[in-house]
């Protein structure tokens, strides 16, 4: 005999498997929901469910979104002769929050991290590449975390843009080596794109 | 032996990944612990203090608390961290090779002192060194006879024979090391392995890195002492290492 109800059991699963949720949290997010009103459940499914069907990657700048090209691909008004290179989406967010930036962004959607199995190939590299060709870009900011892994990826594509002749610039070291940037605070993120410097 | 509830400890951090909201899980190696797994609390928000004290290939100098699982890293203070490391690729991906090796080949909470010291002394000539694939060759070697896996190089492991100069035998990853041209004929795994390889190999083996730092050894030289060490090493972990396709990326796209 089971002591727990099936979908409760199935619910406590699902929330294991989150990135920074154990066991222990998982049931209690499950028994929270089951007892909260039956609204407040339903609205977070179909958060989920808009999440998976209403959101795709921005076919320019891999930033995610609910139409290709995303809002700040299609904005007249954004600088287009810069593009700043951050990891993931978040850092986008983090960025814009700054209304330091009028550039554009492109997301790599991670760094190189050879022990995790991810290299150039697992990343939007090529596109950006392709995009820095085809664009009318004069300068690349990489803002790649400033950790081991963001500088291995800012040295990596500061080696492959060179032969473009591009301007490349990294974020000023503002920021405290080792941590993540979507955790900045907007005085610090603004310091470093203002003492951005040559790569 | 076991740890106290709040202990010190020096540690090189090999391995990392995220963990929570913005805490780390480091996989740190350590002088009387060996390999150590512990959560780093916070270390991905700018603000850390810790942060830049847990970077990876940093030697640190740690307070850790003793959890119910995991130990926690309350206290992180540099030792060295290796700063050229950091500001080469080249030398980057050999630091994630190293630690890797280094990584498959120990299991949690054994203690090899002189393989601790053998890793900091790494990560130090990859600050500096230039022939990086000399000073790999010089860590495979010292990291796999400190683990139990030092390849027989002097004589024959079927038949005991002396290898004589001159002669062409076979290394043999399945046999641990060299077999005569008898014994190696016909042997599955076993491919030729020219005498100025075998003698760079011996070298290695047996003088000091401040006289092996100085040889100077040639390209098509050093392709097949590669061969020779990553087959063997392949042969004992059952697998290739992640950090070397990445190594292979890199040099090809820099010769180019
Ligand atoms: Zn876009
Ligand atoms: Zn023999």
């Amino acid at each position: 005999m089971r002591a727990i109800a099936e979908p409760v059991a199935k619910l406590i699963d699902e929330f294991s498997r989150l990135p920074g949720i154990g066991p222990k949290t998982a049931s209690r997010l499950t028994f929270y929901l089951l007892r909260a009103p039956k609204e407040q459940a339903l609205a977070l499914a179909d958060a989920l469910r808009e999440l998976k069907e209403r959101t795709i990657f921005c076919s320019i700048c891999f930033n995610i979104t609910e139409a290709s090209p995303c809002p700040i691909c299609r904005d007249e008004g954004r600088d287009r002769s810069i593009i700043c290179v951050v990891e993931e989406p978040l850092d986008v967010l983090a960025i814009e929050r700054t209304r330091e930036y009028k550039g554009l962004y492109h997301v790599l959607h991670g760094a190189i991290s050879p022990v995790e199995g991810i290299g150039p190939d697992e990343l939007k590299i090529r596109e950006l590449l392709e995009r820095l060709k085809a664009e009318p870009v004069e300068e690349v900011l990489l803002a790649t975390n400033p950790n081991l892994e963001g500088e291995a990826t800012a040295m990596y594509l500061a080696r492959l843009i060179a032969p473009l002749g591009l301007r490349v610039t990294r974020l000023a070291r503002g920021l405290p080596v080792g941590g993540d940037l979507e955790y900045a605070d907007e005085v610090t993120l603004t310091r470093a794109l203002e003492g951005r410097r040559e790569m | 032996m076991g740890r106290e509830r709040l202990y010190r400890t020096e540690a090189i951090v090999l391995k990392r990944s995220d963990f929570g909201e913005a805490d780390r899980l480091l996989t740190l190696y350590t002088p009387e612990w060996g390999k150590l797994r512990v959560i780093a609390k916070g270390v991905r928000k700018p603000a850390s203090r810790k942060s830049g004290h847990l970077e990876l290939f940093t030697h640190s100098r740690l307070l850790v608390a003793k959890g119910r699982n995991l130990d926690i890293v309350t206290q992180a203070e540099t030792i060295h961290s290796f700063r050229p490391l950091r500001e080469d690729l080249l030398r980057t991906g050999w630091a994630y090779y190293a630690a890797e090796l280094l990584d498959r080949f120990v299991g949690e909470g054994v203690e090899n002192r002189l393989l601790f010291n053998l890793l900091l002394a790494m990560l130090g000539w990859l600050c500096e060194d230039v022939d990086l694939d000399l000073t790999a060759r010089f860590y495979e070697l010292r990291l796999l006879a400190l683990v139990g896996y030092r390849p027989q190089l002097f004589h024959c492991l079927a038949c005991r024979a002396e290898i004589e100069p001159g002669a062409t035998p076979f290394f043999s990853p399945a046999s641990g090391g060299l077999l005569c041209p008898r014994c190696g004929e016909g042997q599955r795994d076993a491919r030729e392995i020219s005498m100025p390889a075998l003698k760079v190999l011996r070298f290695m083996q047996t003088n000091r890195y401040e006289l092996c730092r100085r040889l100077r050894i040639g390209r098509s030289l050093h392709a097949e002492l590669e061969e020779t060490m990553r087959r063997y090493i392949t042969y004992i972990l059952e697998r290739n290492l992640k950090s070397v396709e990445f190594l292979q990326r890199l040099q090809r796209e820099m010769s180019e």
